[in-house]
């Protein structure tokens, strides 16, 4: 398939599909302008909300229960982004351990769903295997249970087994979660590696586990890269699991415990905000680290660029 | 990076040519095989071990009535749990409010989404910007967009009803009324994903070849003619494997649920995959949930089906 979204995101010159005679006229210039108007109206709805956030989690809190709504003029503060990091008797605040938490155990999850995921994928690719077809739909569908499901039966194994509310578990569960994902996905870029590399190789006497280390992996890299940070920003937004199976604050990934803020009579919303952002910005930054691949990534990898 | 494989020699060449070509040929079959079956089972027996072994012990738990919290030797009741839960009206009431927001959030998300990209497609300049900006929403936990469009939804001081107010409209009990809360559901489900759908269109309008459309403008044909016969054919498989994926990720949606409006007010926005929470972790009727699970399955396996026929065919083309 060869779609591609690198153009568009790479903001290079673009295929105009009206031929140039046609766009000189007046009646294609009012239409330009509508559609630039209309996409400018899109735009602004579907930031507002970010824009939104970021404004509150700036505001004193009197500003942010003001009504009507203030959009200018407030006072800016940055305690509620000290809150969520500083508790309120000094010492370091529960949020900011559950982001730590959030951390290692999407970084770790990260870590496993690749060394498990690539090798796999690097198989699927290369060799002729008993049903094939059907082991790869297996795969893809296990990703497409739906949580709340799974989690019933997950919830009774791990209080079997003493792995409800560790990290250890978060792990298992994610890793588990992101290795279809990863085996689709990477297949892709396997693909794409000539598998002559790997005979040249081995006709020069390389054993064939050699030469998928020593040239097909190096060639990978880039495409390793983008599918670990997919799946980083899958454990990391991850909210189900993290909730039913963990319950103590030493556990605790950051997304259940955002969501705790609000379970009071009174939501503090500019820590709710501050919080927010905080969470969100490596998943923004990490997300323009992989634009190239967002196609493939959002898609399971089915859908190559 | 360091290399744990001894590496033969220098000059892997020499060593090629001493090795005899026929021990060396059956050893290496066997080799690949091994080796495929040592890369391919850890990830394997992972998913065994957190999704199939789950799924088969909750398929076991369905034919019983155990529970979660009251314990005991589980008692086997056959089809009990499935025939209750089939003929249940709340189940049906679900499985309708399940219906509504799926077929309602994915049509608009769909028709926008389109729209979004095939906008952004015309244009020359700032479409990197543009994409890159319309695609925040997609990249957002799930949790922090419920819990902000909670606050931009409140009754009181949200900036929802602030800005209708100044426009001289009436305010809006967004979440707190039952058929505006499904709708601020759909609402916030489709802010969230429009961008999905927008970068799949996007994805296959850059795809267009360019000389269709150059053909088409020869031959004096209209705007819409020449959407209609060249854009939308070639779009319109990519589509729909967007819309199949939207549809299944709707299908088992949670955490929106959870975080926005909680299934209330009284059952408005309660999909299945909520009532099954509540079922299995409110009511603790674990064998009840995990039938209701199994059911639940069955139709993403289906669902999944046509997603993975429809991509075949794609990827045939």
């Amino acid at each position: 398939m060869a779609v591609s979204v690198d153009e568009a995101v790479a903001a290079g010159p673009a295929p105009d599909p009206r031929p140039p005679a046609r766009r000189s006229g007046g009646r294609g210039r009012g239409r330009s302008a509508l559609e630039v108007a209309l996409l400018t109206v899109l735009a602004v709805v579907m930031l507002f909300p970010v824009l939104w956030m970021i404004e509150t989690s700036i505001k004193e809190n009197r500003d942010v229960y003001a009504v009507p709504a203030e959009f200018f003029g407030f006072t800016v503060t940055l305690d509620h982004f000290r809150d969520v990091f500083v508790a309120s008797g000094g010492g370091r605040s529960a949020l900011s351990g559950s982001f730590l938490n959030s951390v290692v155990v999407a970084g770790v999850s990260t870590v496993l769903a690749t060394v498990l995921g690539v090798p796999a994928a690097w198989a699927y690719s290369r060799f002729t295997l008993k049903a094939k077809k059907d082991q790869l739909f297996f795969v893809l569908s296990t990703r497409f249970m739906p949580p709340v499901v799974v989690v019933v039966p997950i919830f009774l194994m791990y209080r079997q087994v003493g792995l409800i509310d560790t990290k250890l578990g978060l792990i298992l569960i994610y890793a588990a979660f992101n290795v279809p994902f990863t085996i689709w996905m990477m297949k892709g870029f396997v693909d794409e590696v000539p598998a002559e590399y790997e005979d040249a190789a081995m006709l020069d006497g390389y054993t064939r586990l050699q030469a998928f280390w020593k040239f097909t992996l190096p060639l990978l890299l880039p495409g390793i890269a983008a599918t670990a940070v997919f799946a980083l920003i899958f454990s990391w937004n991850e909210f189900v699991f993290a909730i039913f199976l963990t319950s103590s604050d030493s556990v605790r990934t950051a997304p259940p415990a955002i969501a705790g803020l609000i379970g009071g009579t009174t939501v503090d919303w500019g820590l709710v905000a501050a919080a927010s952002v905080v969470f969100a910005l490596p998943v923004l930054v990490f997300a323009y680290l992989v634009r190239r691949h967002l196609v493939a990534g959002v898609t399971l990898g089915a859908v190559r660029r | 990076m360091s290399d744990p494989i001894p590496v033969p020699t220098d000059h892997p060449g020499q060593v090629a040519s001493a090795t005899p070509p026929a021990p060396g040929r059956s050893r290496r079959r066997l080799g690949d095989r091994g080796l495929a079956v040592a890369f391919i089972s850890p990830a394997l027996l992972l998913l065994l071990g957190m999704s199939v072994f789950p799924l088969l012990w909750a398929l076991y738990l369905s034919f019983t009535d155990y529970s979660a919290t009251r314990g005991g030797p589980a008692r086997f009741v056959g089809f009990g749990n499935y025939t209750a839960i089939l003929t249940s009206a709340q189940v049906h009431q679900r499985a309708l409010t399940t219906l509504i927001y799926v077929v309602g959030a994915v049509a608009l998300q769909t028709v926008l989404g389109f729209a979004i990209a095939y906008l952004i497609s015309r244009r020359t300049h700032g479409r990197g910007l543009l994409t890159t900006l319309f695609l925040v929403p997609m990249m957002l936990s799930p949790v922090v967009v419920g819990l902000f469009w909670r606050f931009m939804l409140d009754a009181q001081f949200g900036v929802v009803n602030s800005m209708l107010g100044s426009l001289g409209l009436g305010q809006v009990e967004w979440l707190t009324r039952q058929r505006t809360a499904l709708v601020s559901l759909i609402m916030v489900d489709t802010w969230q994903w429009t961008p999905f759908i927008m970068l799949i269109a996007l994805a296959g309008l850059t795809a267009v070849p360019r000389y269709l459309y150059e053909a088409a403008s020869i031959d004096r044909a209209s705007e819409w003619f020449r959407f209609r016969t060249i854009t939308l054919p070639l779009v319109w498989p990519l589509l729909l494997i967007a819309v199949l994926f939207r549809a299944i990720e709707a299908f088992r949606l949670f955490d929106l649920v959870y975080i926005l409006t909680s299934g209330g007010p009284g059952v408005s926005t309660e999909t299945l995959s909520f009532h099954v929470y509540k079922v299995a972790f409110l009511g603790f009727n674990t064998g009840t949930a995990s039938a209701y699970g199994i059911l639940m399955v069955l139709v993403v396996i289906v669902l999944t089906q046509l997603y993975l026929r429809y991509l075949n065919k794609l990827k045939e083309d």
